[in-house]
């Protein structure tokens, strides 16, 4: 027992400060939101087109729903017009607003749920987590915030046993033909209204799978989806910052200051 | 033995042969010279069939390994008439692959005593061996299960979605009570089609379907598939990529035993330990970003050598995570070996005694904590383990305890093979070019991933693309020996001996 107290005290307090304090730092390899700037493309050229492994590279815009955020394209340009910032903010809740063009260099970051949506779900959030093909890596990111380092909890999302008990689902992997029955399953499983994220470029467009005839390109093909959290996998800090916009929790990257909760009960 | 070596083509692991000098026996004979092998202390790493140019019929090819000399040893046969006789009646180890050759070529395995398919997928030829109507889909885990009858007995049925942040997987219990008699996995639920997709390769897209074979096992399996083009381009790498590449693969089994060792305290309720790994393992994966930007290394091995090189400034930052990471782990891991709570729980659960282990042909960790002294690292060396030799480290129990502590004996020399590393990590250029590819070749790769050994077979045409390129994950072998542990178990102790396994389900789905 002495053992176990003193242990305690030696791995000390380690949760993120974030969203009170800064995001932890990331490696300066880190590959974030990419930027292009096709005023450098010489003409004829799409060097990044034919090395992208799922063509979410044209010569005018990357789709972050495609992107596997690896290095083919920054590798094969000749003339570095692509390049990874470490900017890890990326989700969003149109599908349309992945496709990231030179002229709008700025991502439409998700919105928060509609007020209805907020009010229900603002405070407290359960969701089942549904894995439907994939290779598993999304899937131990998710887990990661469960983490005593990042600690879900404390915002009131809590992944849950039961689709019965929740009020949405977290879809990772592209939805394999094997995974479609059971995914519809658990969707209407869950009581309305009810909310859908779909976490990773499998999840979003199929990833590295898009277009094999034993997957769906996901997970839209089946249910509707309210927020794309773009990443092969997607790091921890991008799906809390996606999930956090999603409940009105931040904006502008620090936690948004929430009225009292005698107003908010005074509002219910 | 020495037959054995006449009959059959030996191999070096990482290199390739010309198809021509692989011998094509009768099926007959390919039976008796494994059945022979497997008597002889050998095992059977990959089996598959494989169309190739200008023969008419598929061959059935088989790898076998003789891990005590080191070596690789292939043949093949013709299969002229879609069937060919079942090995796993005298050969368990193989009952998955006869099952998997059914299923993509619609070869019947005669006489396979569980005869059923494995992903629940279509065939890649018009030829199916269960005579599916092709109007009709293949629903997944559907068909029959093994039964146990009589009084009080039951059946639970568990998946696939379940009911953590799992991968899908259905499970089904035959019980008496809270003991279980048997259970029997039903997989496929992950499956992709990348074997398929990798056909006519490699291109764009080959290299990321190896980083995503299994998420938590990119490092292993894009090694696995470097070295196959590597092996069929003869390309020499530096010595600084191999280097580079064992460190990658070290920290991957040092974030994933970190992170299994927190999870097996987690399921005995032993929080203080749980909460610790957890958030160890997340560091160690900060590691691997730190070489490559990846938490799970995407980016970091390719064809030639690594896709980043490091400098000093780099190597003494991962050097000094290294010793916090070393210091917490070991105050974090050592209080699960000072519980009695935890040892009653690990003690005596889910053994898999030695015999049932070589018989079944489990690999990596699972067997090494049933006494098999197995490790590619160590039998099959590769890159920079022909250099730096990492002792095997076993347990004989073979129970959930022994898993958990053979991953604690590992996590302890990764650290100490990371740290030499770094200390000599050789100049030179961190990738070299690699080359064409050598046409009508098979190329054998095998090392050794967290959750055991990773074996990549390619074989290319005339036009050195794939004609066949087989992936076998490690937990292809180890399923079955997950279902033997549960028998005679409490139904509850299933997330414990789930969890002392850890196996993936993608890497199985493929």
């Amino acid at each position: 027992m002495l053992k176990i107290l003193l242990e305690r005290m030696k791995q000390g307090h380690r949760t993120i400060k974030y969203p009170d304090g800064p995001a932890p730092e990331l490696p300066d390899r880190f590959r974030g939101r990419p930027i292009m700037d096709t005023g450098k493309c010489p003409d004829g050229c799409c060097a990044c087109a034919d090395a992208c492994p799922t063509n979410a590279v044209d010569k005018v815009s990357i789709d972050l729903g495609r992107c596997l955020f690896c290095t083919d394209c920054v590798t094969a340009c000749p003339e570095h017009a692509i390049a990874y910032k470490a900017d890890y903010r990326l989700a969003v809740r149109q599908r349309a607003d992945l496709v990231v063009r030179q002229d709008l260099q700025v991502l439409h970051l998700a919105t928060a749920l509609d007020a209805k949506l907020e009010r229900l779900f603002g405070r407290s959030v359960k969701l089942r987590q549904v894995s439907a093909g994939g290779c598993n890596a999304c899937e131990a990111d998710v887990n990661v915030l469960g983490t005593i380092g990042w600690d879900l909890g404390r915002f009131g999302i809590q992944m849950v046993a039961s689709p019965r008990h929740a009020d949405g689902l977290l879809i990772t992997g592209p939805v394999t033909k094997n995974m479609e029955l059971a995914l519809t399953k658990t969707y209407d499983a869950v009581p309305d209204p009810k909310i859908v994220i779909a976490v990773g470029a499998c999840a979003i467009s199929g990833g590295p799978y898009v277009g094999h005839s034993e997957v769906n390109n996901g997970a839209e093909t089946i249910v509707p989806v309210d927020l794309y959290i773009p990443g092969c996998p997607p790091h921890p800090m991008t799906i809390l910052d996606g999930l956090l916009r999603l409940l009105g929790r931040i904006e502008d990257g620090s936690r948004k200051k929430k009225a009292p909760l005698s107003s908010a009960f005074a509002q219910a | 033995m020495t037959q054995l070596r006449r009959t059959l083509a030996t191999v070096i692991n990482g290199r390739a042969i010309e198809l021509d000098a692989v011998p094509t026996l009768t099926l007959d004979m390919l039976a008796r010279t494994t059945i022979d092998a497997v008597a002889s202390d050998w095992r059977v790493a990959s089996m598959f069939a494989a169309p190739i140019e200008g023969v008419p019929c598929l061959q059935l090819f088989i790898v076998l390994v003789d891990d005590q000399h080191s070596e690789l040893h292939v043949a093949r046969a013709r299969i002229e008439d879609g069937q060919f006789p079942s090995l796993t009646p005298r050969c368990p180890q193989v009952h998955l692959f006869e099952r998997e050759i059914a299923e993509q070529f619609g070869l019947t395995p005669v006489d396979h005593p569980w005869f059923k398919p494995v992903r629940y997928q279509r065939p890649w030829t018009d030829r199916d061996a269960w005579q599916r109507p092709t109007d009709q889909p293949i629903l997944p885990g559907v068909g029959d299960f093994y039964r146990v009858e009589g009084d009080e007995v039951h059946e639970v049925a568990v998946g696939p979605v379940h009911a953590g942040i799992i991968e899908p997987g259905h499970f089904r219990f035959q019980c008496h009570g809270e003991q279980v008699f048997h259970l029997e996995i039903a997989l496929g639920y992950q499956h992709r089609g990348v074997e398929e997709a990798m056909l006519r390769g490699p291109n764009k897209r080959s290299i990321h379907y190896a980083e995503t074979l299994a998420g938590d096992t990119t490092i292993a399996h894009a090694t696995a598939y470097c070295q196959v083009l590597e092996a069929l381009a003869c390309c020499q790498k530096s010595a600084r990529s191999q280097a580079l590449r064992g460190i990658a693969l070290e920290l991957e089994r040092l974030a994933n035993h970190v992170g299994d060792l927190g999870a097996l305290a987690n399921d005995v309720a032993f929080l203080p330990t749980a909460s610790y790994c957890g958030r160890i393992r997340g560091d160690c994966l900060n590691m691997t970003a730190l070489l490559c930007g990846s938490r799970f290394g995407r980016g970091m091995i390719r064809p030639g050598g690594v896709g980043f090189d490091v400098d000093q400034a780099r190597l003494d930052e991962l050097s000094r995570r290294l010793d916090v990471a070393e210091k917490e782990a070991a105050g974090a891991v050592n209080l699960l070996w000072d519980t009695p709570s935890v040892m009653a729980r690990f003690e005596a659960t889910g053994p898999l005694p030695r015999q049932i282990a070589t018989e079944l042909g489990i690999v990596g960790p699972a067997a090494r904590a049933s006494g098999l002294g197995r490790d590619a690292r160590h039998d099959l060396p590769t890159g920079i383990y022909r250099f730096a030799h990492l002792p095997v480290s076993t347990c004989d129990s073979g129970d959930v305890f022994a898993r958990a502590f053979v991953r604690w004996l590992e996590i302890q020399q990764s650290i100490e093979f990371i740290r030499e590393q770094i200390h000599e990590i050789p100049p030179g250029p961190h990738q070299v070019a690699l080359g064409p590819l050598a046409p009508r070749s098979l190329a054998i790769a095998i090392n050794e991933g967290w959750r055991g050994e990773v074996c990549h077979v390619a074989i290319t045409d005339t036009q050195s693309r794939f004609a066949r390129y087989k992936v076998v994950d490690p937990s292809f072998h180890n399923w079955a020996g997950l279902a033997y542990v549960l028998r005679n178990q409490q139904i509850s102790d299933f997330p414990l001996c789930n969890k002392s396994f850890n196996l993936s389900y993608c890497g199985h789905d493929l």
